[in-house]
């Protein structure tokens, strides 16, 4: 493998008909870690998802997984990547057990340690006791972890997590993310990508946020946040035209904003003690770097 | 032991575990409907068949030598395996990249859209191949005389039902919405259905429409499947069963050609 990277794309581009949904993306993804890949809807990010296994095949630029080139070489790479979609693609009439078992022979899984592999992915998904439940009798949240569970069995050394937590509960987001940290604490490399910036502060060591199809920003967190929004914001309230005051004053005063909806954040106001407005003081954050960086207004 | 893993899996064409791990979910998932699909795939044909066998049984009693509910009940054979393997094979293709998804996942694990393909077809045309007995066992309680050829029609089924599976397959590839199957039905599948000599010879018909039956696979299949039980005809045969071969190494093809375009953007 090239310098210790599980995944590595240089200049990729992916067309669909007029569309670019992948433009120029480099993404480097080291063995052992976890990296997030934060950005809006449309971004580029289950395109890139695809990519990984092949199921999209790029129009340019090179994609290694695991040492193996795509798209030639993807079978070999996919042996060893564990995926869970986006879109809860499990069997519905089956039972969880069975779901896992038709994993285990997918992933070529030998018959002495099939059992074992089952065991060892519903202890770790919590869903023992659902072992002999029918799949559409589960939760939203454990057939999340069912989905989970399925890209484990194989033990593989890469997982390709697509949005793991979108449309759950918090109490669920908080279970999944204890399931993702355990996996990042047995050293297993992770890319998820996500639009939730809680879960990528959380879960990554790195983070590449997209735009557009391409990278704006990597790094980690608290780099990003540093780097982009400074250590300090302030939060106007007050009346829309309130708002649009305090947001002209402050951006002609040499500050980057953001509007949260019902406020204007003001970054980077540490050390500028006399030109900062007045408002409630925080500490920056990655969504104010997510904000800046791939734009305030909806697509 | 990962580069272990990497060195063992090499990257080949139509791999058996591949097939085995596609064949092995369709196993499982059809313990979970085996009924309906045994039901409509038996249910069907034996109704064809009692009811052109006593329909027309009564008014017509032999046909080219053969007693009525005979002839019928060896031509349904080919009814059975192309209902049990077309429909299947079209709609279940449609609904697994569609709306569940399956494919998806399934293209996801080291699996290649041609080992896909091809054990969806595999496993259709076995199924196809024991349905396709249904009609011979229910000619038989109506007197239908036992023979040691009829051992081959579930093998015939399979063949038949392998070329149907994969133009099943095929048909969902091509289609953009499941709609587009009335066509593939009303066009196709019934004139061929007709045109097979299944409850009439096709001697009788105009000679254009026994040009066409030539290029008729069903044809071919009811011909093999009536030979195989009162009697093998030498040559004859070897060219139905090559026509059957054709068409499903034919149809295997555009199925995985028509699923690669659909699956792999």
């Amino acid at each position: 493998m090239r310098d210790g990277l599980a995944i590595r794309l240089r200049g990729v581009v992916k067309r669909y008909g007029s569309i670019t949904a992948v433009d120029g993306l480099d993404l480097d993804v080291p063995e052992g870690t976890c990296v997030g890949l934060l950005g809006p809807n449309g971004a580029g990010k289950s395109t890139t998802m695809r990519l990984l296994t092949a199921q999209a095949i790029a129009d340019e630029g090179e994609l290694d997984v695991l040492g193996c080139r795509l798209p030639e070489q993807s079978k070999a790479a996919r042996a060893q990547c564990g995926v869970a979609p986006q879109l809860d693609n499990l069997d519905v009439t089956l039972t969880v057990e069975q779901n896992l078992l038709v994993f285990t022979h997918l992933y070529r899984i030998g018959r002495a340690d099939r059992r074992r592999a089952i065991e060892a992915a519903l202890e770790m998904a919590n869903l023992v006791d659902r072992r002999h439940s029918r799949v559409d009798k589960l939760s939203g949240g454990m057939r999340r972890r069912l989905l989970i569970a399925r890209a484990l069995v194989h033990h593989p050394r890469l997982v390709l997590l697509d949005e793991p937590t979108v449309g759950l509960d918090p109490q669920v987001r908080q279970e999944l993310w204890a399931l993702i940290d355990a996996l990042r604490a047995e050293g297993t490399t992770i890319l998820m990508s996500t639009h939730y910036i809680e879960e990528a502060e959380r879960l990554a060591d790195t983070v590449l946020i997209m735009s557009h199809g391409r990278a704006v920003a990597v790094g980690t967190p608290g780099d990003l946040i540093r780097e982009h929004a400074g250590r300090t914001a302030v939060e106007v309230y007050g009346s829309p035209s309130q708002l649009a005051e305090a947001e002209a004053k402050a951006r002609a005063d040499g500050f980057s904003t953001r509007r949260t909806g019902t406020s204007i954040s003001v970054l980077g106001v540490d050390g500028a003690d006399g030109r900062a407005p007045e408002g409630e003081r925080r500490p920056a954050n990655l969504e104010d770097v997510f904000v800046l960086l791939t734009g305030e207004e909806i697509e | 032991m990962a580069t272990r893993a990497a060195n063992r899996i090499r990257i080949g064409r139509l791999e058996r575990p591949a097939l085995t791990g596609v064949l092995v979910r369709e196993v499982v998932n059809f313990s979970s409907y085996w009924r309906s699909a045994t039901f409509s795939s038996t249910v069907e044909p034996t109704i064809y068949l009692l009811a052109f066998g006593f329909g027309f049984g009564s008014i017509v009693s032999t046909i080219g030598g053969y007693d009525y509910v005979e002839f019928v009940g060896t031509g349904t054979v080919a009814t059975a395996v192309l209902f049990s393997s077309a429909f299947p094979a079209m709609f279940g293709t449609f609904v697994k990249y569609t709306f569940q998804r399956t494919y998806d996942a399934i293209l996801a694990a080291p699996v290649d859209t041609e080992e896909l393909v091809t054990a969806e077809a595999l496993w259709i045309a076995t199924r196809a191949g024991v349905y396709g007995c249904v009609p011979l066992i229910v000619a038989m309680c109506f007197g239908l005389p036992p023979s040691w050829g009829m051992l081959t029609v579930p093998f015939i089924g399979f063949l038949a039902g392998y070329g149907w599976a994969s133009f099943g397959i095929m048909a969902a590839g091509f289609a953009k919405s499941i709609e587009n199957f009335s066509y593939i039905i009303s066009a196709v599948l019934t004139p061929l259905f007709l045109l097979a000599g299944t409850f009439f010879p096709i001697d009788t018909l105009p000679q254009w429409a026994r040009v066409l039956s030539q290029f008729n696979p069903l044809y071919h299949c009811v011909q093999l499947v009536r030979d195989a039980v009162f009697g093998f005809e030498g040559w004859i045969d070897l060219y139905h069963l090559a026509v059957i071969v054709a068409f499903g190494l034919l149809m295997w093809r555009i199925a995985i050609f028509a699923m690669e375009r659909k699956l792999i953007t």
